[in-house]
C-alpha cells in the first residue's frame, strides 16, 4: 500500500512553517492540512518533527565505476536516504572517469535500482586531463545539467574558457573544484600555525581564492554558468558574492565539514581529518557559519568522499582526502544554523542544491522533482527531520560500505527520522527499510 | 605534554622546563656509565626495544641502539629495506606483528610527519619513542642539544650540569640558521630551548622561514651577521635538498653565501660563542669545512652526548623512574 499519512508534523515551506498531516499516494503529495480525515493509509507519527522537501546532495563521490570497495551506487543511495536525501549527484571522478555517454548511463542505470533518484555530474574534460573537452552536447542531450572535473580543478585556463563558452547555449552549468594545483603542492592540510607546527605540507587559503577570482574573470568574460564546488573560506564567499551582485551567473556550495571542524582537528594526524579543499581556520569556520545564519549561502553539498580502510589508514600525509558526510549532514547543517531554523535548513539542503542541479523539474534522467513545495501534485519526496533529537555517530553503523567519518563518537542534535522517495517510505523511524 | 616518565616521547612541542631537566639530569647519571671499562648496566634487563627505521639513518640508530644496549635491553632492529614493508604492509600492520613478538618500546624514524603519534595509538601500552618523523620532531636530538649546551656552560662555570639546573639558560640566546621550514630538529630545539628559559631567534631565506614562525615565541631575523653577533648558541641546520630544501633556494653557492656558516663569519663571532649542528652535516653548503671541525664547534659532543640521553629516554619512558 503506497498510501501514507504523515501525520502531527511542522510543514516547512520556503517561507514558514505550519501544522500540517501530509496525505501521500501514489508517488505524489495529494492533501495538506491540518487534522487530515484519512481511511486507508499507514500512520506515519511526524510529531515533533519538521516535514519537507528531502535533502538533494550536490556532490557525492558513489565510486562507481572503478571504486566499488569503498562504495557503490546503491551503498551511497542507501546512505543518502539514511541521512535525509532523496536525490544524489554522483561525481565523474571515477575510474574511468565519467566523461562518455555511455558511463554516465551505466551509473544512471544503477541508480534506477538504488533507493532513492541518481542524478550524474559529467567531466568537464576527457578523462578529467584538463585538456580536450568531454562530449558536453551529447551528455547534455541524456540530461546531464553540471559538469566538473572535481578531485581538481580545470587548471588552463584557456580550456576552462572554451568550457563556459561551449556549455553556455547548452543550458547546462559547470561546476569547479578551486584550487590551484601547483600552489598547493606537497600540501595535505591548511597552511597555517598548525600545518607548520605539525610539519605537514601546507594547502594555502590563497590557491582556492586565487582560482576562484581567475573563474569570475572567466565568466565575466564568457558569459558562462559557474558552480563553485566546496568553497571554504570567507574571502571565496565574498569574491563570488560581489560578482553574483555584478549580475554573473554563479552558484556556490559549502559542506558540513567546512561549517563545523577548523584545522586545529589535524592535530592529532588522523587522516579521517583529510579532506581537499582542506579544513581551515576557525574564523573562517565561524565566517561560514555566519553567512549560513545570514542566509547568505547557496546550499550545503556534503562532497561525501568514501575510501577503504586500508587507504585511510596510513601516515597523513600519504592517505587519500575526503571524509563521508551523507549519513550526517543535516544534523550538523542544523547545528550550525543554531538549532532553531528550519525554513534554512531546507533551503539549504533541499531547495537551493535541486535548483542547481536542475533536479527541481521532472525529466532530467527520467527523475522526479526536488526541492519544490510540500503541496498537493508535488513528487513526495520527503524527509521528515526531528530537531531536537539527539544521537551519537558510530562509524560502524553506517550504510556507506566505508567508515571514514570524522564524527565518530561525536554527539548531534538533531535527526532524520523517516525519508520518502517517490512515495515510498524508504527510512523510518531512522531504519533503512 | 604528557609525561614522559611511563610514557612516550613523540613531540618536545609544549614540553615543561621539569620534564626537560628530568631528562638531563637522568642523562647526566648515564654519562659515568659510558666512561667505564663495562659500559653497561642493567636497568633494562629482561626488557625489549624494538628499534623501527622506515628512513634510513645511521647515526641516530646507532646512537638509539647502543643507548638501548648499555640499559641492559634486548633490542630487536627492523631493517626496512629487506622487509615486508618493501611489500606493501602498512605501518600498523608491520606494528603489530612486532608487538605480537613482545616488546616494551619502539623506537621509530619514519619520513611522514606524525607517523609517532599513530604508531602510539595503535599501540597505546608500549612505549614510543620518536626517533624524527618527517618534518615534525626530533625530540631526542632536541634534548641532546639542550644537555650539550649544559654540559659546556657548567664546566665554563665550574659547575655541573644537575647543579646549575635550568639557571645556566636563562636568557641565553640562541641562533637558529637555515631551513626551519623543513626542520624536525628546529622544532624540537626551539621547544626545548623555549622551556628552559632561553630567548630564540631564526633566520634564514624567506622561502624556509615561514612568517607563522614568529608565533611559536621566537623572534624572527632578517639580519645574519647582527643575529650571530648578539648569539652566545649557533644552531645550524642540514639545508634539506633531499627534501626539496633545494628548491626553496636559488643554488646551493647563493644559500651558502648568504646563510652559510663561512670562517669569516666563524671569526667574527665571540671566542665564546658555541656552534653546533644535529649531523649530517653539508660541509661547504651551511656549515664551512674549518668551521665543523674548529674548537667552538661542539658536533662531536653533540654526537657522544646522544647516547647518556637516550639511555634516560629509554629509561625514563620504559622504567617509568622505578628505583635504580
Amino acid at each position: 500500500m503506497n498510501r501514507l499519512v504523515l501525520r502531527g508534523g511542522e510543514v516547512v515551506g520556503p517561507l514558514g512553517v505550519r501544522r500540517a498531516d501530509v496525505l501521500v499516494d501514489d508517488g505524489r503529495v495529494i492533501e495538506v492540512g491540518p487534522a487530515l480525515e484519512v481511511a486507508n493509509a499507514v500512520e506515519i507519527d511526524c510529531a515533533g518533527s519538521y516535514v519537507g522537501p528531502a535533502f538533494v546532495d550536490l556532490h557525492a563521490h558513489l565510486r562507481e565505476p572503478g571504486g566499488r570497495g569503498a562504495e557503490t551506487v546503491h551503498s551511497g543511495a542507501r546512505a543518502g536516504v539514511v541521512g535525509g536525501y532523496g536525490a544524489l549527484v554522483a561525481m565523474p571522478n571515477t575510474e574511468p572517469a565519467l566523461d562518455s555517454v555511455p558511463l554516465v548511463r551505466d551509473v544512471l542505470e544503477r541508480g534506477r535500482s538504488s533507493v532513492l533518484d541518481v542524478a550524474v555530474c559529467a567531466a568537464i574534460t576527457v578523462g578529467r586531463a584538463g585538456e580536450r573537452l568531454a562530449p558536453l552536447a551529447d551528455l547534455a542531450s541524456i540530461g546531464v545539467h553540471l559538469f566538473s572535473d572535481d578531485g581538481t580543478g580545470v587548471a588552463n585556463p584557456l580550456v576552462m574558457r572554451r568550457a563556459l563558452e561551449y556549455a553556455r547555449p547548452l543550458g547546462v552549468r559547470l561546476a569547479q573544484h578551486c584550487e590551484d594545483a601547483a600552489l598547493c603542492e606537497g600540501g595535505v592540510m591548511n597552511e597555517g600555525e598548525w600545518s607548520l607546527r605539525l610539519g605537514l605540507g601546507g594547502r594555502p587559503a590563497a590557491a582556492e581564492e586565487m582560482m576562484v577570482a581567475r573563474d569570475l574573470e572567466l565568466v565575466r568574460l564568457t558569459g558562462g554558468r559557474l558552480h563553485f564546488l566546496h568553497l571554504s573560506t570567507l574571502r571565496s564567499l565574498e569574491l563570488v558574492e560581489a560578482a553574483r551582485a555584478e549580475g554573473l551567473d554563479v552558484t556556490f556550495e559549502v559542506t558540513p565539514h567546512h561549517l563545523t571542524l577548523d584545522e586545529s582537528a589535524c592535530a592529532e594526524y588522523d587522516p579521517d581529518f583529510k579532506v581537499h579543499p582542506p579544513l581551515r581556520p576557525r574564523q573562517d569556520v565561524e565566517g561560514l557559519r555566519r553567512w549560513a545564519r545570514e542566509g547568505r549561502l547557496d546550499a550545503v553539498a556534503t562532497d561525501h568522499a568514501p575510501h577503504t580502510p586500508e587507504a585511510k589508514d596510513r601516515p597523513f600525509d600519504e592517505a587519500p582526502a575526503g571524509l563521508l558526510g551523507l549519513e550526517h549532514a543535516a544534523s550538523l547543517v542544523h547545528e550550525a544554523l543554531g538549532e532553531n531554523n528550519p525554513v534554512e535548513l531546507f533551503r539549504l539542503l533541499s531547495r537551493g542544491p535541486a535548483r542547481i542541479a536542475g533536479l527541481d523539474r521532472r525529466g532530467a534522467f527520467g527523475l522526479s522533482a526536488h526541492g519544490g513545495d510540500v503541496a498537493p501534485g508535488e513528487d513526495a519526496n520527503l524527509v521528515v527531520f526531528e530537531p531536537t533529537a539527539t544521537w551519537v555517530v558510530d562509524r560502524t553503523r553506517l550504510q556507506s560500505r566505508a567508515t571514514n567519518t570524522p564524527y565518530h563518537g561525536r554527539s548531534l542534535v538533531g535527526r532524520v527520522r523517516h525519508t520518502l522517495v517517490r512515495g515510498q517510505l524508504r527510512v523510518r523511524e531512522g531504519d533503512l527499510r | 605534554m604528557r609525561p614522559i616518565r611511563g610514557g612516550h616521547l613523540l613531540s618536545l612541542d609544549g614540553v615543561s622546563r621539569d620534564q626537560v631537566l628530568d631528562v638531563l639530569d637522568t642523562a647526566e647519571s648515564f654519562v659515568e656509565v659510558n666512561r667505564r671499562t663495562i659500559r653497561k648496566v642493567p636497568a633494562l634487563t629482561g626488557r625489549v626495544v624494538a628499534s623501527l627505521f622506515f628512513e634510513e639513518s645511521t647515526r641516530t640508530r646507532l646512537s638509539f641502539e647502543t643507548a638501548a644496549k648499555r640499559l641492559s635491553a634486548d633490542v630487536i632492529s627492523l631493517a626496512v629495506a629487506s622487509s615486508s614493508v618493501k611489500k606493501g604492509e602498512s605501518l600498523r600492520d608491520t606494528i603489530s606483528t612486532v608487538e605480537a613478538l613482545g616488546l616494551d618500546a619502539v623506537v621509530l624514524r619514519h619520513r611522514s610527519s606524525g607517523a609517532a603519534e599513530q604508531v602510539a595509538r595503535f599501540v597505546p601500552h608500549v612505549h614510543v619513542i620518536n626517533a624524527g618523523d618527517g618534518q615534525h620532531q626530533h625530540p631526542t636530538q632536541g634534548l641532546l642539544d639542550a644537555f650539550t649546551v649544559r654540559q659546556v656552560l657548567a664546566e665554563r662555570h665550574g659547575t655541573s650540569g644537575p647543579e646549575s639546573g635550568a639557571e645556566l639558560f636563562a636568557g641565553l640566546r640562541v641562533v637558529i640558521v637555515g631551513d626551519i621550514r623543513h626542520s624536525r630538529v628546529a622544532r624540537s630545539d626551539i621547544a626545548v630551548y623555549l622551556a628552559l628559559g632561553a630567548t630564540v631567534r631564526v633566520v634564514g631565506p624567506g622561502t624556509l622561514v615561514p612568517a607563522e614562525v614568529a608565533q611559536w615565541g621566537v623572534e624572527v631575523s632578517d639580519d645574519l651577521d647582527e643575529a650571530l653577533e648578539w648569539a652566545q648558541i649557533v644552531g645550524l641546520l642540514r639545508l634539506q635538498v633531499e627534501r626539496g630544501g633545494g628548491e626553496f633556494v636559488p643554488s646551493l653557492g647563493e644559500f651558502s653565501t648568504h646563510w652559510g656558516l663561512s670562517v669569516e663569519r666563524l671569526g667574527a663571532l665571540s671566542p665564546d660563542t658555541l656552534v653546533m649542528h644535529p649531523g649530517p652535516m653539508n660541509r661547504g653548503v651551511e656549515i664551512a669545512h674549518a668551521v665543523a671541525d674548529s674548537p667552538q664547534s661542539l658536533v662531536t659532543r653533540q654526537v657522544a652526548n646522544g647516547v647518556p640521553v637516550r639511555m634516560a629516554v629509554l629509561y625514563l619512558t620504559v622504567a617509568g623512574g622505578e628505583d635504580r
